[in-house]
């Protein structure tokens, strides 16, 4: 691949960096690890949702003395799991507040050995009352958290929206549903702990932040940051769960390795990743508007609720997400957002991709299409005379001053889709027939970047380094686990600096080798991350050519010399660079107003879905993505973004449903955890449009979250289209079509029954 | 769990002979005794396909096979596929498609695609989705994979 002068390798569909090791099987994930020595570590966790420990015994038939058993009374710093609020314990000690929660660790030298021996541990719990639902928990039937249940609320207010209900034609109010949904990344939770008293403790793992693990050691442990050294390994899917709770396995393996003074090595199987691990957060979603009988939207109330589980964790965060980008791209002359996030006695929930925004996003899409509905306008229609345009404000004030072409991505989707023409087909052949069929749009945004003031706080720093054989080398704790941060960063660089493709590497993420380039996490690591990898890459050559090593347009040989020669003659050389926030930015933490997000990308989806009259399983035939992302930096890589987002989408909106049986998922496994594969998807055609982003990495904006907020909505008011039967939640299994049907049709033969009396 | 035993199977062309339980997974006897660690556990239930071998050119789930199974038969796994020249253009397709993101499903993914081309080396992308349905892929929505395989038996016949 070229790249050097005069052709540009941003924009080009560069190989993925590490593409070649992944194809041919050799590139090294956690378990693929071993150390001499090691022992393999396993969790002992509570099978009981709330109560207070009384009694642990080692049973008999085990060989105990083999085991290296570590319980919180050998926890050497803080029993707590560093994040937001350090409310979670590593390890049970007194109470238990959800059923998984880890008491004891267990280690041993043979893997098949540590099953039976946690089957032989036995505790006695004294059972306390527990709370299942955000109902128990918004009434408090039992208090497990705080004063009142509730982890965080915000409150937005904009306009007098008080005013709005005398003035409107209509009020429409509407009720939705979101539920939990498992990252399911192919590769389980991994990590493997090692100690030496000089060194400190090393941790290799398959995560995303690997200094959001460091902070945690440090308080867990107790040591010094200089003696916690975190590394990634390659990492075989992320989306979120890979976030927060690596620091909850790190800490197990850590102790463990502490005490044994031997490595321990920790992978789950999958049964206890998708039962223990976080999972999206469910919600329940209100909404009242206002509206003028042309339809326009005068204003309105949105509540929200989202249940968070036991602990905190990253919940205000995502309830942050959740409330800023639940009015949807549409204009508010006046709303109140009133959301907050609940305790019950289940798993932290969590991280996963578009982090809040596609439960808000179900609630508005799906509420644009009853609006519609209430007034007898199409859902295409209801959206054009809504949609955010140029100097206007979002719900949190923010003015849109960059360009923002909704109607004109409406009218490209629908042509795109041929909407007009199915949607007229299907209404005349869904009278007769097993099989019905609907179109469905869903219009959204995703904001990139950390919320607010986050970025600022964040401060994250970029190296590049000019290595001795004359390549440059990148250096961040920003993580690749599938989406393409390796590629892309390299091609920023790269395209910087003027050099081929093939001269850029970058950096294994390790804390003593890296920088603190911030979480790799809320579709920021293109945008903020690239932009400094930028900004630090035309620092190197501006030192290279300050030095007087390198001339001013030097072809990139001269660049390789240039920079084996500084080296030789000068030692490292090594080009920093720091996050600024822009001027004039803007916002509110208190208010909740002003500049949420440095830019937002925007997108109109359109979904073809089937329904078997006869099984009512629902099927999607056709997909159209079409978005707004700034600048498509790898066609191939952000078409891949784009593809395995709606089809998680699709999942959470037609497949993925846990059970929960008293705070525990019952169906842990992906025998009956069902997600989409190769025969369930339909065709996913994808476009982009690019209008730049001057906050951005050559005009970059977040594209990574996105393609997750669309699907569930445009799937669900396909279906609507289908059958005529408005469906409040997903996932929206067969036996929920089914029963939505019967019930609707018991109402027409009622109101039939009436007509006739009458 | 019976004692250990003689287990004498052809990997990647090679001749092995191995000592383990006869009930263990073959999937841990080639991560462990033989070092082949591009074999990959997902499930651990045969749901996910990321274990997927051939098995005397056979796609099985290496989870589900007790490796006293594999007595006297010939596994290929994807270092075997790697190093063999037939399938250079499917590891290539994959890299330019876009079929490998993560990558924790690729090795599976390509055995899968190696069986299917050898049973049906001109397949419609219907019979390449079908073919593929018992591999399990969260990153890609499957798009990228499938034509990167549909690519792949378009350039073998073309030759």
């Amino acid at each position: 691949m070229a790249g050097g002068q005069g052709e540009h390798i941003v924009g080009a569909p560069a190989p993925r960096k590490e593409g070649r090791d992944k194809v041919s099987g050799r590139a090294r994930y956690i378990d693929d690890l071993s150390f001499p020595n090691m022992l393999y570590g396993t969790t002992v966790r509570s099978r009981i949702p709330r109560g207070k420990i009384k009694k642990i015994d080692f049973g008999p038939g085990i060989a105990w003395s083999e085991y290296v058993v570590v319980s919180a009374k050998d926890i050497p710093g803080k029993n707590c799991i560093a994040l937001l609020e350090n409310d979670q314990p590593c390890l049970a000690d007194v109470v238990v507040n959800h059923p998984e929660e880890p008491i004891l660790l267990l280690a041993h030298p043979e893997r098949h050995a540590l099953a039976k021996a946690v089957a032989a541990v036995e505790i006695e719990y004294e059972e306390l009352p527990a709370i299942f639902t955000m109902e128990e928990s918004e009434r408090g039937d039992q208090i497990i958290w705080g004063k009142d249940n509730v982890f965080k609320s915000y409150r937005i207010e904009k306009g007098d929206v008080d005013s709005v209900w005398a003035k409107a034609d209509y009020i429409v109010e509407g009720e939705y549903f979101t539920g939990a949904q498992e990252q399911l990344y192919i590769e389980p939770q991994g990590v493997i702990a090692a100690f030496d008293v000089e060194k400190g403790i090393t941790l290799w793992g398959s995560l995303q932040c690997p200094y959001y693990v460091h902070k945690a050691m440090i308080a867990l442990l107790g040591l010094r940051e200089d003696k916690v050294r975190v590394v990634q390994t390659e990492t075989g899917g992320a989306f979120g769960g890979k976030e927060e709770y690596p620091s909850m396995i790190a800490g197990h393996a850590a102790l463990l390795a502490m005490k044994a003074g031997r490595p321990v090595k920790m992978i789950y199987d999958r049964a206890e990743d998708m039962a223990a691990t976080t999972k999206r957060h469910p919600s329940r979603t209100r909404l009242r508007t206002a509206v003028s009988k042309d339809g326009q939207i005068l204003g309105g109330e949105i509540e929200m609720v989202m249940d968070g589980g036991a602990y905190v964790t990253l919940s205000p965060v995502v309830l942050s997400r959740a409330t800023i980008h639940s009015g949807g791209p549409y204009h508010w002359p006046s709303v109140r957002v009133r959301s907050k996030v609940v305790a019950t006695n289940a798993p932290p929930h969590g991280a996963f991709r578009g982090f809040g925004a596609p439960q808000a996003l179900f609630a508005t899409e799906r509420h644009m299409d009853k609006i519609a509905k209430t007034l007898g306008l199409s859902p295409a229609e209801i959206r054009r005379r809504n949609f955010l345009t140029q100097g206007q404000t979002t719900i949190t004030e923010q003015e849109i001053r960059e360009p923002i072409e909704l109607v004109k991505m409406l009218d490209r989707a629908l042509e795109l889709a041929d909407y007009d023409a199915k949607k007229k087909r299907f209404a005349n052949e869904n009278k007769t027939g097993g099989q019905r069929n609907g179109m469905g749009i869903a219009a959204f945004l995703h904001g990139a970047g950390f919320t607010g003031s986050g970025e600022r706080y964040l401060a994250s720093v970029v190296g590049v380094e000019g290595c001795a054989d004359g390549r440059v080398k990148i250096l961040v704790s920003s993580t690749e686990f599938g989406q393409g941060t390796n590629t892309v960063l390299c091609q920023i660089a790269a395209e910087a600096m003027g050099l081929p493709y093939e001269e850029v590497t970058i950096a294994q993420p390790d804390t003593m080798e890296v920088p603190n380039s911030g979480p790799t996490v809320a579709s920021r690591t293109a945008m903020v991350v690239g932009n400094l990898v930028a900004s630090a890459a035309l620092g190197l050559k501006q030192t290279l050519a300050a030095g007087g090593y390198l001339r001013e347009g030097g072809a990139a040989e001269e660049f390789r010399a240039a920079c084996a020669k500084y080296v030789a003659e000068r030692g490292e050389l090594r080009s920093f660079a720091k996050y600024e926030s822009p001027a004039g930015i803007f916002w509110d933490d208190e208010k909740y107003r002003g500049e949420a997000y440095a830019s937002y990308a925007w997108a109109v989806y359109v979904a073809e879905v089937a329904v078997d009259m006869t099984t009512y399983s629902a099927k999607v035939n056709d997909f159209v993505a079409l978005q707004e992302i700034g600048r498509v930096m790898n066609p191939v890589l952000a078409r891949g973004q784009i593809l395995g987002g709606v089809a998680q989408g699709i999942g959470f909106a037609l497949y993925e449903k846990v059970e929960w049986r008293n705070g525990r998922m019952a169906n842990s496994q992906m025998t009956n955890y069902i997600v989409p594969t190769s025969a369930d998807m339909p065709p996913i055609r994808v476009y982009f449009e690019e209008l730049g982003n001057k906050h951005g990495a050559f005009g970059a904006k977040g594209i990574g979250e996105l393609p997750m907020d669309g699907p569930a909505p445009a799937v669900v008011n396909a279906i609507e289209d289908a059958l005529g039967v408005p469906f409040d939640h997903v996932p929206l299994m067969p036996e929920d079509i089914f029963d939505g049907v019967e019930a609707a049709g018991a109402r027409a033969s009622e109101l039939h029954f009436h007509a006739g009396v009458r | 769990m019976s004692a250990k035993r003689e287990i004498a199977l052809t990997v990647n062309g090679e001749q092995r002979t191995l000592r383990a339980h006869p009930m263990e997974r073959l999937l841990d006897v080639l991560r462990r005794d033989l070092g082949l660690t591009g074999t990959k556990e997902g499930c651990g239930e045969g749901e996910c396909g990321a274990c997927s071998v051939l098995m005397d050119g056979a796609l099985v789930d290496s989870c589900l096979i007790p490796a006293g199974q594999a007595q006297g038969a010939r596994v290929v796994t994807i270092e075997g596929v790697a190093g063999d020249a037939r399938f250079n253009s499917l590891r290539e397709v994959f890299l330019q498609s876009g079929g490998a993101q993560c990558g924790i499903c690729t090795p599976g993914m390509i055995l899968a695609a190696v069986q299917l081309l050898e049973r049906n080396p001109a397949p419609t992308m219907d019979e390449i989705r079908e073919g593929l349905a018992g591999n399990i892929c969260r990153c890609t929505g499957y798009m990228q994979i499938l034509e990167g395989v549909a690519e792949a038996a378009r350039r073998a016949t073309a030759r």
